[in-house]
């Protein structure tokens, strides 16, 4: 068996341990993507998963409740109330309408228990740093009730 | 001043396409003329950008709020700083910065060779061009900067508009180390264009292999530098802004910038193996096309938002764009190399799995094993969504059972490797070389686990972070003590001496020694503390050798900002130690919230307190606390790398043989004289690369 097999043989078990490793920290964090109007049809083992909903937060929902924070989200005009439960503080960009993405799981009384929050500005620019895109479109005009033009 | 800079914008397409197109005619007509205008177009591009970026910084400075670009991202009471930053701030202005540094590059490359590497430069030229003219398409027709404000008038007629002030900057970015970030990534980013350019022209121009290796060296390592070092700074802002405790959330766009990273890595090193022996050829070049590839992945995650992240949630359609101009980049990547594959056919094989060699190859192996996790990591939710309908996404978890293990191989790799010798390393060679390290790692794992340093990641960090170390140790220990006992000079004076003879070694062996404490400080994470608290004025909390006290807390609002703040003083050990001002603020403009995270910080652990809001029922503050060992050798690791990589790119001091009188007595004058064959005179003469 010369070098290059040894090495091939080597790889192998390596690349081996790797998926191993891969496939239980897939199993183990594996989270499903649902809108909150999918989440009414989804039944038996679907239900139990981990899982992120988006949605925005209702104005006025947050409540502030001993370990916890209620709140609700919307989409389309359907609601999910949210507990969360989480460690770490809630992200600064979170508040009445707010784009907030949640991560957890459903409970049995149809509300929705959050491990993390994420929350992006609702206003027109980005609390994201570089290179996401301006909202204005090509042609489109600024011109609020406010602005006036000027000679230019 | 709008019509000066789309002018400019477009004139440097135009000038890229000729470029491109007479620097074709050029290489098949053999014309120098011809290659010498392609040349000057090319760095014409450079000279054209800047006047375009000249153009809306003149906006940004001037309040000149009639461009929608400047509306969106600056207002009139804006730190000069930030307005000059504003320019990356959005879409088209950080594409025309990309475009900026990439002609910056382009620009050096050109001028710096122009009178050298002639079969291989215009092959280059066609290249870097090429590159451009795709971002220039993006600045000139997909995402232009200079789109300037227009409504209509009452009878519906549009006409040029301006507001008088501006949205202003978020508040998240106005911040120094935000502000720095950017470019640093982008310089990495535009930066590997470069080692690209030469590696596809010398595929194409079937030039000899180890040669543009050697020219691209130094600018795979400039891009590296400024990619480690974004990367870095993210990390460190997440950190010291986020108020989260941590500084890698293993989240798309942070992920983006490191797989890149990963393959200039494996290219950095595995370029050796072709330099010393002829092998990987074909390797290194898919390394080196794949390290762009990866780079213009990036980008188009990060604006895309085809994965959803914390950075970015908008979608956008320029995605479409990147994604063409990637299948452009590898049809054209695989005809050269299929039409060429010929000539690159390794001069060697592996010998040995006790060699060098071996360890490049593992190396390289695990590396791409981390690109490939990451990358299926990022991209699954775009996947799953394909097959199977649903988004699925996978969280630390995943990345952290796959990643970890194979950094500790890596480092296991760092401090094997170097001590290896080329080809097969005999049995006696491995006994002197790695006795005293492997001890040195068995003792402290020894007194590590005894001590109660129990997680099993850790601990092999640990002891692993120390063998390397002894090796390091002993490589400048070993070649500094033949040049001290040969020229009599002390062992340090000795060890700077060896490591200018062979900076880039010795360099290197300095920026392993910083991953080391990098990898140390990131084997603290399991020991991270935490509790939460009311604390109201007089009540205290306890979290390691810290008591925190809570002197008093007030309110209190600005022009800018209002801000609910404590005072907390820390002490340690009964002994007052310092007082901390951990604040959450609420900018009016913006109405964006933002925590100013409270950091003591020591070699040992940080403490790390966060505002965390006021209790609803008793209006007293709630206080976050977290101990965190060992952050700031992440931070200080990452500044040995950047000097180790420094001192790598330094120039060899070199000893040369010239034939010339001897003008004084010396020593070799004593042997010629002694041996009158000799005329020679040895002298040593400093040179450079």
């Amino acid at each position: 068996m010369n070098a290059r097999h040894k090495f091939l043989i080597g790889s192998g078990i390596i690349v081996a341990t790797l998926l191993a490793l891969a496939y239980v920290g897939f199993t183990q964090s594996k989270t499903y993507y649902h809108t909150i109007t999918e989440l009414s049809t989804l039944q038996g083992a679907s239900l139990h998963q981990r899982m992120r909903v988006s949605g925005n937060v209702r104005a006025g929902s947050i409540a502030h409740v001993a370990g916890r924070v209620d709140f609700v989200l919307t989409e389309q005009g359907r609601d999910l109330p949210v507990s969360y439960v989480g460690r770490d503080p809630l992200p600064d960009t979170f508040k009445d309408g707010a784009q907030a993405l949640v991560e957890g799981k459903m409970l049995p009384d149809n509300h929705f228990e959050a491990e993390q929050v994420q929350a992006k500005c609702a206003s027109k620019y980005e609390a994201a740093p570089v290179g996401t895109p301006a909202t204005a479109q090509p042609g489109q005009t600024s011109m609020g009730a406010g602005a006036r033009p000027s000679g230019n | 001043m709008d019509i000066l800079g789309s002018f400019a914008l477009l004139l440097a397409f135009l000038a890229a396409v000729y470029a491109v197109l007479a620097g074709i005619a050029g290489i098949l007509t053999r014309r120098t003329l011809v290659t010498k205008s392609a040349r000057n177009a090319g760095m014409a591009v450079f000279v054209l950008v800047t006047v375009a970026v000249g153009c809306l910084e003149y906006f940004f400075f001037t309040n000149d709020f009639s461009i929608v670009y400047v509306v969106e991202h600056s207002n009139r009471a804006l730190p000069g700083f930030y307005k000059f930053a504003a320019l990356w701030a959005g879409q088209e202005g950080s594409l025309l910065f990309w475009s900026w540094l990439l002609s910056i590059y382009a620009f050096l490359v050109l001028f710096l060779n122009r009178k050298r590497h002639p079969e291989l430069m215009p092959y280059v030229g066609v290249v870097l061009a090429g590159v451009q003219t795709f971002f220039l398409t993006l600045n000139n027709f997909v995402a232009t900067p200079f789109r300037v404000l227009a409504g209509p008038d009452g009878a519906g007629v549009m006409h040029l508009a301006k507001m008088s002030e501006g949205h202003g900057l978020t508040p998240l970015l106005q911040y120094p180390e935000m502000v720095i970030h950017p470019p640093m990534l982008y310089l990495g980013y535009t930066g590997f264009s470069v080692p690209f350019a030469f590696a596809l022209a010398a595929l194409l121009g079937r030039y000899p292999g180890e040669k543009w290796i050697h020219i691209t060296r130094r600018w795979t390592m400039i891009a590296w530098c400024f990619q480690s070092i974004g990367i870095l700074l993210g990390a460190h802002w997440a950190y010291a802004m986020l108020g989260w405790g941590g500084y890698w959330a293993w989240d798309p766009v942070e992920n983006a910038s490191l797989l890149p990273w990963i393959t200039g890595t494996a290219f950095l090193h595995s370029v050796m193996m072709q330099e010393k022996r002829g092998m990987m050829k074909v390797w290194n070049v898919w390394l080196v096309f794949t390290t762009f590839m990866l780079c213009i992945l990036g980008t188009m995650l990060t604006r895309s938002g085809v994965v959803s992240s914390v950075h970015a949630f908008a979608q956008s359609s320029i995605g479409s764009w990147f994604v063409g101009f990637l299948i452009i980049t590898f049809v054209v990547c695989f005809a050269a190399y299929w039409k060429n594959r010929d000539y690159l056919r390794s001069d060697n094989q592996l010998d040995s799995l006790v060699s060098r060699e071996s360890s490049f190859l593992f190396n390289n192996l695990i590396l791409l094993a981390a690109c490939f996790a990451v990358l299926w990591g990022t991209l699954f939710p775009v996947l799953s969504e394909w097959v199977q309908g649903s988004k699925i996404s996978v969280g630390a978890p995943f990345f952290n059972k796959v990643n970890v293990p194979i950094a500790l191989f890596l480092l296991l790799l760092t401090g094997v490797g170097p001590l290896l010798a080329w080809r097969k390393t005999s049995f006696d060679a491995l006994k002197r070389n790695f006795a005293w390290p492997f001890a040195g790692g068995v003792l402290t794992g020894i007194i590590g686990f005894v001590w109660g340093f129990r997680d099993i990641y850790s601990l092999l960090c640990l002891i692993l972070g120390v063998f390397v170390t002894l090796t390091i140790a002993s490589e400048f220990f070993r070649g500094a003590r033949v040049i001290s006992s040969r020229d009599g000079t002390n062992i340090f004076t000795a060890m700077g001496e060896l490591t200018m003879r062979n900076t880039r070694r010795y360099g290197g062996y300095v920026i392993h020694f910083g991953m080391v404490l990098v990898f140390i400080g990131v084997a603290g994470t399991p020991f991270n503390k935490d509790l939460q608290k009311e604390m109201g004025v007089g009540e205290s909390l306890r979290i390691g050798p810290y008591t925190v006290l809570c002197q008093t807390f007030d309110h209190f609002d600005n022009a800018n900002y209002e801000s609910d703040r404590a005072t907390l003083e820390v002490f340690k050990i009964g002994k007052s130690d310092m007082l901390l001002f951990p604040e959450r603020r609420l900018f009016h403009a913006s109405q964006v919230t933002e925590t100013m995270v409270a950091i003591q910080s020591s070699p040992l652990r940080d403490l790390y307190v966060v505002y965390a809001g006021r209790s609803p029922e008793s209006g007293k503050p709630v206080i976050h606390a977290y101990l965190l060992p060992l952050i700031k050798w992440i931070w200080f690791g990452g500044i040995v790398v950047v000097l180790g990589t420094g001192l790598a790119l330094l120039p060899n001091r070199r000893t040369a043989l010239v034939l010339r009188p001897a003008t004084e007595r010396s020593w070799a004058d004593a042997i010629a004289e002694a041996t009158p064959a000799i005329g020679a005179a040895a002298r040593r003469v400093e040179g450079h690369d």
